[in-house]
């Protein structure tokens, strides 16, 4: 059993937290792991991947190469594009809709849509509304992960327990908004299978 | 059994706390800055009150590592590979003064410039100095080898140069932790002149390094990292080094060549554990995570020996990071691609956060230097360099730390005018205050813009050692205080402050102008900080 996942974004959008609570809920599971961060200059609003292996055997490299990847959780649309070379033929890909412009040329929205939607497998969503119903934008991250946690071979309970233990230091406010996000967002993406 | 998942970076640091660590020394540099921070945030740092401050540059964390070192006690130096050019000097001396205690240097490498403005190799640095170099492989690795390189380091009294890359500082995985060790006690050297490099003493000093070199080629505690696993195939042998060899096992792992394969992670290599390769196969294939050093002196000069495939002859590309791909392709494995990226996709370079400081202070400066077409501003390393991209265009200059300064005034020396210069705060006090005692020396006609946002901002928001002490540092080095400004760099401030750069720009001496607003990032951190406090 493995899963390669590719996590991607923009700078500050809250990558390293997916990378972080799916980390957290490997090692219950007893997996093998290996996290890679981007860490320094792309942070200030540059495009930022991580990428992200689990097996039940020992992971050599800490890079996953072309073609292999499982999944793509992206938070942002066109960066999810970015790393479709990674993404086997089988692979998903499950990224928000919302886009964060903040370069002069970013394409037609819908145009990337209409990209993303040419890959075989793939689940689209407005991650930032589903997070402010569970109650703050803040959380589209998580929602994100909820609906890619599907495609990832961990029980949803240990996803679940990742969230509490990631999030505890910030309160019992903040667990229960991030509880709520991941599991619609874990909803929205079986309804749309 | 202890487990714990930590980035390459923070496996060396619980390492070096885990073998009785006394004080760790650095200053902030992608993909270094992790080490220093854990050991802050380290409660077991703390406990044992292990010496954990920022230092103003690489130079300055060398050498109080060495005097740590000098004291019988356990010091890391942790830094990016250009911050060790900033540190050469001592770190090449220190190769003839010996150590003390154990002193353990990181260099953490940045192949392919994710970070950074060069890819230099920091292996060549220990290979210059004659001293050992570990290159760990992996997460583990980087944990285990720390205690080696602190035990070698004390056994033959020399620094250790400690090599990582990009890849292996920010990656995770989990990594098994040992006892802690007790911390060393303090015990100055027997000889009063060890650490006396006068010519007549460093010649005998130098005579010495050279024999231990020789000596550390057959040091086990070395030798037994660079691990010969043979194979039926003669035709093509494999060295690969540090993070190369995961690249290397992950192509290898479901497929039967057979290839002998010899995994290289410490350094100086002995002449029998690369004869494992040479004398059984026809040829060897290099892989080495930044620049061609095995694969070079594989070949030397005449390069008429056995066949050696890698990055000189094309095999692997010349430059740049390898990844499992690259490697796949070096060995003639197809490997399959995903999509083509689409044409859709831009490109998303770094860019200023919104509402960040320097913004409003470039803004300010391209207006006041408009009016002058040959007007050039040089600059340095910073957040601050973005100032050489759209919309900005501003910066013509990003070299060094400290440059900046010391540009404008050779430009200025040469007739530019107006010649002047952008540095953060954090830049000027690791390598600008010199130059620009040079400036006031020399009555230079340059403007210094010193971009304060009162923190060391790139890597992260460490602390700064400017901070509060900018304008009592340029009056000291003799500045005027009259041609010491101190501007809000706000929008609503646009016009004073481009009336202040033109009043400064046009006269003629040493002038600074601080440019002091908080980085909107660590504001944000401080505001959530106390409110989490309240």
């Amino acid at each position: 059993m493995k899963s390669d996942i590719i996590i991607s974004g923009v700078g500050g959008q809250g990558i390293l937290s997916i990378a972080g609570i799916t980390g957290l809920a490997a090692l219950a599971n007893n997996m093998y792991l290996k996290q890679s961060e981007v860490h320094g200059m792309s942070q200030r609003g540059g495009d930022v991947q991580s990428h992200f292996r689990l097996s039940d055997k020992p992971i050599a490299s800490d890079l996953i190469p072309f073609g292999k990847a499982d999944l793509i959780i992206s938070i942002e649309p066109m960066e999810a594009l970015r790393y479709l070379p990674w993404l086997s033929n089988s692979g998903w890909v499950v990224t928000n809709s919302v886009p964060v412009i903040n370069i002069p040329n970013y394409p037609e929205v819908d145009r990337i849509i209409g990209e993303i939607k040419k890959v075989k497998n793939s689940i689209i969503l407005d991650a930032d509304t589903v997070a402010r119903e569970a109650g703050s934008v803040k959380a589209g991250n998580v929602v994100i992960l909820g609906a890619a946690s599907p495609h990832i071979d961990i029980p949803f309970s240990d996803m679940e327990q990742a969230v509490e233990t990631f999030f505890k230091k910030k309160g019992n406010d903040i667990v229960a908004l991030n509880l709520k996000a991941l599991r619609a967002g874990r909803k929205l993406s079986q309804n749309l299978k | 059994m202890n487990n714990k998942l930590l980035l390459g970076d923070e496996a060396i640091a619980q390492a070096a706390l885990d073998a009785g660590l006394s004080g760790m020394f650095a200053y902030p540099g992608t993909p270094s800055t992790e080490i220093m921070e854990y050991i802050q945030a380290s409660e077991q740092a703390a406990i044992r009150k292990v010496h954990r401050t920022w230092s103003a540059n690489e130079k300055t964390a060398m050498e109080m590592a060495l005097g740590m070192s000098y004291s019988g006690k356990r010091a890391m130096v942790a830094m990016k590979h250009v911050g060790l050019n900033v540190a050469a000097d001592a770190f090449i001396n220190s190769a003839l003064t010996g150590v003390n205690g154990g002193l353990v240097v990181v260099s953490a490498d940045d192949p392919s410039m994710h970070s950074s403005q060069n890819e230099q190799d920091s292996r060549f640095y220990a290979k210059f100095a004659s001293v050992p170099c570990f290159e760990p492989s992996n997460q583990q690795e980087a944990y285990n080898m720390v205690f080696d390189a602190f035990e070698i380091s004390e056994k033959y009294r020399l620094p250790v140069l400690y090599r990582i890359t990009t890849r292996l500082a920010h990656s995770r995985a989990a990594t098994q932790l040992r006892l802690p060790m007790e911390e060393k006690q303090l015990q100055l050297p027997q000889d009063p002149l060890q650490f006396v490099l006068l010519p007549v003493i460093a010649r005998k000093k130098y005579r010495t390094l050279l024999e231990t070199s020789e000596t550390l080629r057959y040091e086990n505690r070395l030798g037994k990292y660079n691990v010969f696993r043979d194979g039926k195939n003669r035709e093509m042998g494999i060295i690969a080094c540090g993070i190369a060899y995961n690249y290397l096992i992950e192509n290898l792992k479901d497929r039967d060549d057979n290839f002998p394969i010899l995994k290289i992670t410490t350094y100086p290599v002995s002449t029998d554990t690369v004869k494992d390769i040479t004398d059984r196969c026809h040829s060897v294939l290099v892989l080495e995570e930044g620049a061609p050093m095995i694969e070079e002196s594989l070949r030397g000069v005449l390069d008429e020996g056995i066949r050696v495939y890698g990055r000189l002859d094309g095999t692997v590309p010349h430059d740049g990071e390898l990844n499992p791909s690259i490697v796949a392709k070096s060995l003639g494995i197809g490997t399959p691609r995903g999509k083509h990226v689409s044409p859709l996709v831009k490109n998303r370079p770094p860019s200023f956060c919104k509402g960040c400081g320097h913004a409003d202070m470039f803004n300010a400066l391209n207006e006041a230097i408009g009016t002058y077409p040959d007007g050039r501003v040089f600059s340095d390393i910073g957040c601050y360099t973005l100032g050489a991209l759209p919309p900005y265009n501003s910066i013509i200059s990003c070299v060094d730390m400290g440059a900046s300064v010391t540009m404008a005034v050779g430009a200025a020396e040469a007739g530019l005018f107006p010649s002047v210069c952008v540095i953060g705060d954090s830049t000027f006090t690791h390598s600008g205050m010199t130059g620009l005692l040079d400036a006031v020396i020399r009555n230079s006609p340059v403007t210094v813009i010193i971009s304060d946002n009162s923190t060391t901002g790139m890597t992260g928001g460490q602390d700064s050692h400017a901070t509060g002490r900018l304008r009592e540092i340029c009056k000291g080095i003799g500045v005027d205080a009259e041609h010491i400004r101190e501007i809000v760099p706000l929008q609503k401030n646009h016009e004073d402050n481009v009336r202040i750069m033109q009043e400064e720009i046009r006269y003629n001496g040493v002038s600074v102008i601080i440019a002091a607003r908080e980085c909107i990032q660590t504001a944000a951190k401080r505001k959530k900080q106390s409110s989490n406090l309240a």
